[in-house]
């Protein structure tokens, strides 16, 4: 059989616990071949590679239905060295390097050319002593080829980060039988000149008969390189074609388009403040040094009673913004809250000034999980206002009660009763107590970040109606963060996208899909005209 | 059948097998007429001499450095303070006073919570620079504090002829009776006799005492950041909370209740115990708390009481026992050492990745 | 001023050292000891102490920490010399015995202390501490009821007077005591030469069997050395003298200077005369100064007068100096690669198909044994075993030795063991005497010395720790990442 494709993906399908997150996917790609991989956080392009690569997440979660096949035979990988053997590298986005070890070092890690000695005739392969020259020249060749003329043994540790990237790559094309190499958005840690160098050692790589998949939000990249690409949304294949048969408003446009959700009644959105309202909330120069999510610049202005949405993809920063504001995360520049400035380097300080924050991260910020759900209900308010607290300023356990049976009927909490442990609700549930707690505390700005990750569509409404309401009825303020453009898009009054840390663009819902999917990818209006 | 299961699971396997070892013990001295009343009248003034030392790793587990092995900080700071008495009663200063002893081990108390306070708070300052590795560094940090007062203890300028050696006169004696100073002023409080079972009814009630006001502190506004900041130090940062100043916060009290749970153990047992003695009490200390039910990283009222008077019930028990099955040896200490290290273990090997 | 930087930098970084070699230097100014005194008693302990603290190097390298469970290697050690004693084995072959016997002890304690290791990554150390403290309960259980309460031993000598449980103390007069220290060179020399032969006969008979290069240049270089070692036993003269089981100081100096001059002579003369290398090796030169430098201390008065004074036990020098050249070889191997690796990131370990677990165990099983064989040299040469204390402090001493030497939690060189032991055990020796000048108390010394070795860890494990959170914040490089879904699925409930 001639090895049309190298790398076969046949209908495959993946749910963890129930929720399905890739549905009959396929897709194929050819030696030498540069292959597109595009889609929204969440659409499954990680969970695809998860597949490919047999990680342990997948067995552990129940499997996967459908094929991969590798040069036309099927393959059957149960660990990440099972497809390194069968010739399929990763150039991870976070580095997988030992600061410590020599480059050499790294490039040959799990793989080092040995020598026998007496000792491994006797005690077997493991006692050979390593062939420092041979491993030496075979990391010079590999660097040789990416065009990388620095010293084999200096340390990684110290090194440009552009440098430890091509580190990755040729430890990676030192693997001899590498076949297909997968590039996890490469580019999103270099600088412009090193992006450019990398897309000419993809383009080399692809010369030599290595297929790459790429996977990547920035379309400019893509439109310059791949051959074909495929394009994900909420784990479903929505396009499947060759590059020179589109463009980037299509691919941004087939990125984001999706039916726009109905989580809250039109009527009630009529609300929405006019240009002349007073300003809520003026945002300054915020940078924000949040791993993974760097805010590199924000100006916002919010009117007071918006709903705004802050979107983008994950790791572009959004999440970043109010993390900052509430001093989780060091930030410099200036955030006014209805006139006041919020230092950030004061813990509580934005809390103090009337600010609440529902965290994106609800296990690890948002809530005290041993704890009753009463208690985190009240919590961040006997703290900060010294609420709640009797004789002696001894928590008033009667006052607790009462407050939280209230706010577990407004919120349609459901549990046992306030005494119940949090860790043992649902999700939604959870979230609801992470709102209620904010609520609690009364505040002139609300900020909720994810509001809907990983709860059920009935409780998602619940939420959006009930912020929506709040707003109408009370005049809050309400920024919101998500992935989700479609509930953004269903509630917001103005949405901004931020991407690499900048807000690339303020939006209203009503905007077309594609003026979404460009903020989103990174490519200015400009590029596009 | 799942039901019995569940119920082990969320008793523990270990607290089930030590529970059952204590009622076969029991059984044992049953067996071989032992008199049961004494022993337990034994186990529970053991139970109270021991209880506020263990009670010393609630607030430290609770504010988030784990078990407290340097607790051995804050028993050198009780031992300053019975020192310090010791030598104020020799020198008359409490003769005047209506009843000297109790006055002699409030000025114990005093001056432990002094000592342990400031030991406490500087170790404190430690932690916060170790985070992550709190219990191997307490660990020798305890170590090095009894190393080091070792040496104080050669060097201090005390006089009185209870506390130095006799002939030589160098340096502090390894066990100072408390004779004539504070010895058994809680045990002999309210202490009356069931048949053959006395009950110290003054020490049980310092360490009740001791316990209501540790959870009244869990209670109130501050105590209940403090465990925000030991349970979710992320959350609690996001309530504006600063985690640090907690984590100082519940190594101090821990120490000081390390400091008030010496004179307490000292005062019943009626000697103060001075070089080595305080090594290893952090080991049995954490162990203690450890059987009752508690983890490196959630510890409970409860779990002090169930967890001492188990441990020490054991322990007590034991001896007369074992006695009677091998003629002699010092199996108590042993067991002590099997027991408390097998159960440290036991929680190290649980709490895996929770911890660092 | 950049040479004065430089010296300022490795004095701060070397802290704890300089600390130490300004201890020992005050210590001895103010003794009453006399360098010969001193240095009779240092080797003394070197050799007792030194591969008891390169047992400890393997575990840090992989990412173990200081392996405070070495306790259990050497009550593996006790039990197996407990029982060549109870069946009256003596002499050398006796120590053999106790190999024997504590090899497949040694390795599976250490083969349970790693696996319970592997459940409780990131507080091995603390679980070390205590395991070695669970231990010594097991131990001192079996010890002290179950042997002759439960298992009957018929050996009044090494039972106490009821016959139930071991003596505090095992006597090994007359049949361990010195067993190694006291092998005669000349018994060494055969034996090395008979090995050596044997090696040899063996590979060359391979190699023809399997047709391949027989590569003589490179066995008569390994063979030659012994061999006229060997023929020169033969002379009456040599004979006598390398007769003794000890060899001076003063003399294993000479020795070793001449040997590295002609050593040095021989490459010379090999790479200009029959390589024909133009270009004279100057770092030749420079080794054989050194040498002479060696060589022209011992021209001091005083220093000639101690290194006269101090007797090497040969066999236990060269097997110490076997494990100092074993460990950077073992760790130039794939193994010891792999170590390495797992040691600096479990995560890339795993992604490049090491089997993280199963070394991790590997290096505890390494520990061990050499614990316990490091024990066995221990107390041969103390003469006595203290049945329920030798062990205990095996792990603090050793541990504290190794950090003295500049070894941190997470790297530590043979070199660092060698310097941390001398100085260590220099103020080990010295506080006592010191203590008792300076402040008419030697118990205070006495006290010094424990407060040194407990206060060297903690100020060790507090400047790891910290120096870990700081290093962390700084790298930017995440432990752990595999490839993850971007949403974690949640599963709704719990």
């Amino acid at each position: 059989m001639s090895e049309e494709f190298v790398l076969e993906l046949e209908n495959i399908s993946k749910e963890y616990s129930g929720n399905p997150v890739l549905k009959n996917v396929s897709l194929s790609v050819k030696p030498g071949e540069i292959y597109a991989l595009i889609g929204e956080n969440g659409a499954g392009k990680s969970t695809l590679m998860n597949i490919l690569f047999g990680m342990s997440v997948i067995h552990e979660t129940g499997g996967f239905t459908g094929k991969v096949k590798i040069g036309g035979q099927e393959a059957k990988f149960t660990s990440p060295a099972d497809a390194m053997l069968a010739g399929i590298g990763m150039v991870h986005q976070e580095f997988m390097l030992i600061p410590g070890f020599t480059i050499v070092e790294n490039i040959k890690v799990g793989r080092e050319e040995t020598l026998p000695t007496i000792a491994s005739r006797v005690f077997g392969k493991s006692l050979e002593r390593l062939d420092t020259e041979r491993m030496a020249a075979d990391a010079r060749k590999a660097l040789d080829a990416i065009g990388m003329d620095i010293n084999e043994f200096t340390r990684v540790a110290g090194l440009p980060v552009g440098y430890m990237q091509f580190v990755e790559i040729a430890r990676e094309i030192d693997k001899e039988n590498l076949k297909l190499l997968v590039f996890d958005e490469p580019t999103a840690v270099l600088t412009e000149s090193e992006a450019e160098q990398l897309l000419s050692v993809m383009q080399s790589l692809s010369d030599k008969g290595i297929a790459i998949i790429f996977i990547t939000h920035r379309l400019s990249e893509v439109m310059a390189v791949a051959r074909r690409m495929t394009v994900l949304r909420d784990g479903e294949v929505v396009a499947s074609k060759p590059i020179a048969q589109t463009d980037v408003v299509e691919i941004a446009e087939l990125m984001v388009g999706r039916r726009i959700e109905k989580l809250v009644d039109d009527e009630s959105r009529s609300v929405a403040p006019d240009e002349n309202a007073e300003i809520a909330v003026k945002v300054r120069d915020l940078f924000v040094d949040m791993p993974g999510e760097m805010v590199k610049g924000v100006d916002l202005d919010i009117r007071k009673g918006e709903i705004f949405g802050i979107g983008g993809l994950a790791g572009q920063g959004k999440v970043g913004i109010p993390n900052g504001i509430m001093g989780m995360s060091p930030a410099s520049g200036t955030v006014e809250v209805f006139g006041e400035k919020v230092t950030f380097s004061k813990l509580g300080d934005a809390l103090s000034k009337g600010v609440s924050f529902v965290s994106e991260d609800r296990r690890g910020v948002g809530l005290l999980i041993g704890e009753s759900i009463a208690h985190n209900i009240i919590f961040n308010t006997m703290t900060v206002k010294g609420g709640f607290l009797g004789l002696g300023k001894i928590i008033s356990h009667h006052q607790v009660r009462a407050h939280a049976q209230s706010m577990i009927e407004l919120l349609d909490i459901r549990c046992v009763g306030g005494s119940q442990r949090v860790g043992s609700l649902s999700g939604g549930n959870q979230q609801k107590v992470c709102l209620a707690a904010a609520l609690t505390l009364k505040p002139r700005l609300l900020i909720v970040s994810e509001p809907t990750r990983g709860i059920d569509i009935g409780a998602k409404k619940l939420i959006m109606e009930y912020l929506t309401k709040l707003r109408n009825e009370e005049g809050l303020t309400i920024i919101m963060v998500s992935s989700e453009l479609a509930e953004l898009r269903s509630v917001c009054d103005r949405i901004a996208i931020v991407s690499e840390g900048k807000v690339s663009s303020i939006l209203p819902p009503e905007a077309p899909d594609a003026d979404f999917g460009l903020a989103m990818s990174a490519v200015g209006s400009k590029e596009v005209e | 059948m799942d039901s019995i299961k569940r119920a082990v699971n969320s008793f523990g396997l270990p607290r089930v097998i030590i529970l059952a070892f204590f009622v076969f013990l029991l059984g044992m001295a049953a067996f071989y007429d032992l008199g049961i009343p004494a022993l337990l009248g034994d186990v529970i003034r053991r139970w109270g001499m021991f209880g506020i030392l263990v009670l010393a790793m609630v607030p430290a587990i609770q504010s988030g450095i784990g078990p407290n092995f340097g607790v051995s900080i804050g028993i050198i700071g009780g031992l300053l303070g019975s020192l310090i008495s010791i030598e104020m009663r020799d020198m008359g200063y409490f003769e005047a006073t209506a009843n000297p002893e109790v006055v002699s081990v409030i000025i114990a108390l005093i001056f432990a919570i002094v000592f342990a306070g400031i030991f406490g708070f500087l170790y404190g300052l430690l932690l916060n620079r170790v985070k992550g590795s709190e219990m191997v560094v307490s660990t020798y940090v305890g170590f090095s504090m009894v190393a080091l007062f070792n040496i104080m203890w050669l060097l201090l300028p005390f006089r009185s002829g209870t506390s130095i050696w006799p002939i030589a006169g160098e340096g502090l004696r390894t066990t100072i009776s408390l004779a004539d100073d504070f010895g058994g002023v809680f045990n002999d409080l309210l202490a009356f006799e069931l048949g053959d079972m006395s009950v110290p009814t003054g020490l049980l009630l310092v360490f009740f005492l001791c316990c209501f006001l540790v959870w009244l502190f869990t209670q109130s506004r501050i105590g209940m950041m403090m465990r925000a900041a030991g349970s979710n130090p992320n959350f609690a940062r996001a309530a504006g909370i600063n985690v640090n100043k907690m984590r100082v916060l519940g190594t101090t009290l821990s120490t000081i209740l390390g400091g008030i749970g010496i004179v307490a153990f000292a005062q019943s047992f009626g000697f103060l115990q001075l070089y080595n003695a305080p090594l290893m009490m952090g080991f049995t200390v954490v162990a203690s708390v450890l059987v009752g039910g508690a983890s490196v990283v959630n510890a409970r009222i409860f779990n002090v009481l169930l967890g001492t008077f188990l441990f020490q019930g054991i322990l007590t028990v034991a001896i007369p026992v074992a006695n009677q099955m091998v003629p002699e040896g010092n199996l108590s200490e042993i067991l002590r050492m099997i027991i408390s290290n097998g159960i440290i273990l036991y929680a190290l090997s649980k709490s895996r990745e929770a911890t660092r | 001023m950049s040479i004065l930087n430089k010296v300022g930098k490795y004095l701060a970084k070397n802290n704890v050292t300089v600390l130490f070699v300004i201890l020992c230097l005050l210590a001895y100014h103010y003794s009453t000891f006399t360098l010969p005194t001193l240095f009779e008693e240092l080797f003394i302990r070197i050799g007792r102490n030194t591969f008891l603290v390169l047992s400890l190097l393997i575990p840090i390298i992989a990412g173990l920490g200081l392996n405070f469970g070495i306790v259990i290697g050497a009550i593996a050690a006790q039990i197996a010399i407990f029982v060549v004693v109870l069946f009256g084995g003596s002499g050398f072959t006796g120590i053999l015995w106790a190999v024997a016997i504590c090899t497949p002890l040694a390795v599976f304690f250490g083969y349970l202390v790693g696996s319970l290791f592997n459940k409780m990554k990131g507080t091995e150390m603390i679980g070390g501490l205590v395991a070695g403290f669970f231990s010594d309960g097991i131990y001192q259980f079996i010890f002290l009821f179950m042997l002759g309460g439960v298992i009957v031993v018929n050996a009044p000598d090494l039972m106490i007077a009821t016959g139930v449980g071991v003596r505090n103390i095992i006597n090994l007069d007359g049949n361990l005591r010195q067993a190694i220290d006291n092998m005669p060179m000349i018994n060494i020399i055969d034996a090395a030469f008979y090995a050596i032969t044997a090696i040899c006969a063996i590979l060359i008979i391979f190699r023809l069997a399997k047709k391949r290069d027989l590569q003589i240049k490179k066995l008569l270089k390994a063979f030659l050395p012994v061999a006229i070692l060997w023929a020169a036993s033969w002379i009456p003269a040599v004979g006598a003298f390398m007769s003794a089981p000890r060899l001076l100081l003063l003399y294993a100096i000479e020795f070793g200077v001449a040997g590295a001059v002609i050593y040095q002579l021989w490459k010379i003369f090999a790479s200009k005369v029959l390589d024909k290398n133009p270009e004279l090796p100057k770092m030749r030169l420079v080794y054989m100064g050194v040498a002479g430098g060696v060589y022209a201390i011992t021209f001091i008065p005083a220093m000639y007068e101690a290194l006269s004074m101090v007797n090497l036990p040969v066999l236990t020098y060269l097997i110490i100096a076997a494990l100092y050249m074993f460990i950077p070889w073992f760790m130039n191997t794939k193994l010891g690669q792999d170590m390495r690796t797992v040691g600096q990131d479990r995560a890339v370990a795993t992604s490049s198909g090491i089997n993280v677990n199963k070394v991790r165990i590997i290096a505890m099983i390494m520990s061990t044994v050499l614990a316990s064989y490091g024990q066995i040299i221990s107390l041969q040469n103390i003469g006595t075993v203290a049945t329920y204390g030798s062990h205990i402090a095996v792990g603090l001493y050793s541990i504290a030795a190794l950090l003295v030497g500049g070894a941190s939690v997470q790297r530590a060189t043979t070199k660092q063991a060698v310097l941390g032991i001398v100085l260590f055990h220099t103020m080990f020796i010295l506080s006592a005497n010191a203590g008792a000048q300076l402040l008419g108390n030697a118990q205070i010394g006495e006290f010094f010395r424990v407060f040194a070795a407990y206060g060297v860890i903690a100020v060790a494990l507090a400047m790891h720790a910290w120096s870990r959170r700081k290093g962390g914040q700084t790298l930017g490089l995440p432990a752990a990442t595999v490839v993850v879904p971007a949403k974690p699925p949640e599963s709704g409930s719990k």
